[in-house]
């Protein structure tokens, strides 16, 4: 079975969708990304999509999984380049991504993830020296 | 939105039947309805919105249909051109259409917009169901 690469770099997962999604292949990703971020411990999954033509509720539905799941698992999910006239059809459609960051590309989103990790270095030492 | 017959009399100047039988069809179908959408000269957003709704009917005619067809007609009205797709399966039925188009509503597991969804995101929009007989969704989108 087709399956989508998962890349880690650093502390975070990224998986670049460039295919039309079918119904298969969504729960495998969902399913692989479950594994990877349990087995990495990995802090944020990013999510590549400016190749996709369309998002209607059944890859809304698959983003806002990935979202849950990796918020049990103490991961960020962030989506990155969306095209345009699929963000302007997302909100007709009714879709709310809720608990899902966007980002304009890779890189804007990697610096999100970044961010992130780095308030939490800072939590962490802040946490560690008041112990001391 | 107008909830019409959508436009028996429009002329048509190219139609074809797709079988929806499997996600791969809903995905060969997505790809017919871009094509056709730009046919009609259906701008980009334009193409995107007739796109996705396409997805979603194909995908509950196959999910709750059992299956079923979907007949995609280029249309022409003077100087207006657009695209029809009439969706139809030979399935359960809806008992209560105003519910299913209801935001949420679902019993299927789904986030419950495609009904709803589909309607937002055409200019046309028409529904008939009849339990025990089958539904037939019909959309249109105009350049
Ligand atoms: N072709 C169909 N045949 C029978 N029932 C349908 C059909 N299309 C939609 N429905 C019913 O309408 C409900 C809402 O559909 P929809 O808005 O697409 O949301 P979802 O697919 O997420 O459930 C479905 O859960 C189902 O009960
Ligand atoms: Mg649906």
């Amino acid at each position: 079975m087709d399956r989508i690469p998962i890349l880690k770099l650093g502390g975070v997962l990224i998986v670049t969708i460039q295919v039309d999604m079918h119904d298969r292949l969504a729960l495998a990703l969902e399913e692989d990304l479950t594994a990877k971020i349990a087995s990495t411990g990995a802090r944020g999954v990013l999510i590549e999509i400016s190749a996709l033509e369309i998002v209607d509720s059944f890859i809304g539905r698959m983003l806002d999984n990935i979202a849950a799941i990796s918020r049990v698992l103490d991961a960020e999910t962030v989506v990155v380049g969306m095209r345009p006239a699929v963000a302007i059809t997302l909100v007709e459609l009714g879709l709310e991504l809720t608990g899902i960051k966007t980002a304009l590309n890779v890189e804007r989103g990697m610096a999100m993830m970044q961010a992130r990790l780095h308030e939490d270095d800072e939590d962490g030492s802040a946490r560690a020296r008041y112990e001391d | 939105m107008r909830m019409t017959k959508t436009g028996a009399r429009v002329p048509v100047t190219r139609t074809e039947t797709l079988p929806i039988r499997s996600g791969d069809d809903v995905v060969r179908i997505r790809q017919a309805v871009r094509t056709r959408a730009i046919e009609a000269g259906l701008g980009l957003v334009d193409q995107t919105k007739i796109v996705t709704a396409a997805s979603e009917l194909a995908r509950n005619a196959l999910d709750y249909g059992g299956g079923g067809e979907v007949r995609v007609d280029v249309l022409q009205e003077g100087m207006r051109k657009g695209v029809r797709l009439s969706f139809s399966d030979q399935g359960p039925g809806i008992p209560d259409i105003q519910k299913a188009l209801t935001d949420h509503y679902t019993t299927g597991g789904g986030l419950g917009l495609g009904l709803g969804g589909a309607k937002r995101l055409s200019n046309e929009f028409h529904i008939e169901s009849a339990v025990g007989v089958g539904t037939r969704v019909t959309i249109a989108r105009w350049k």
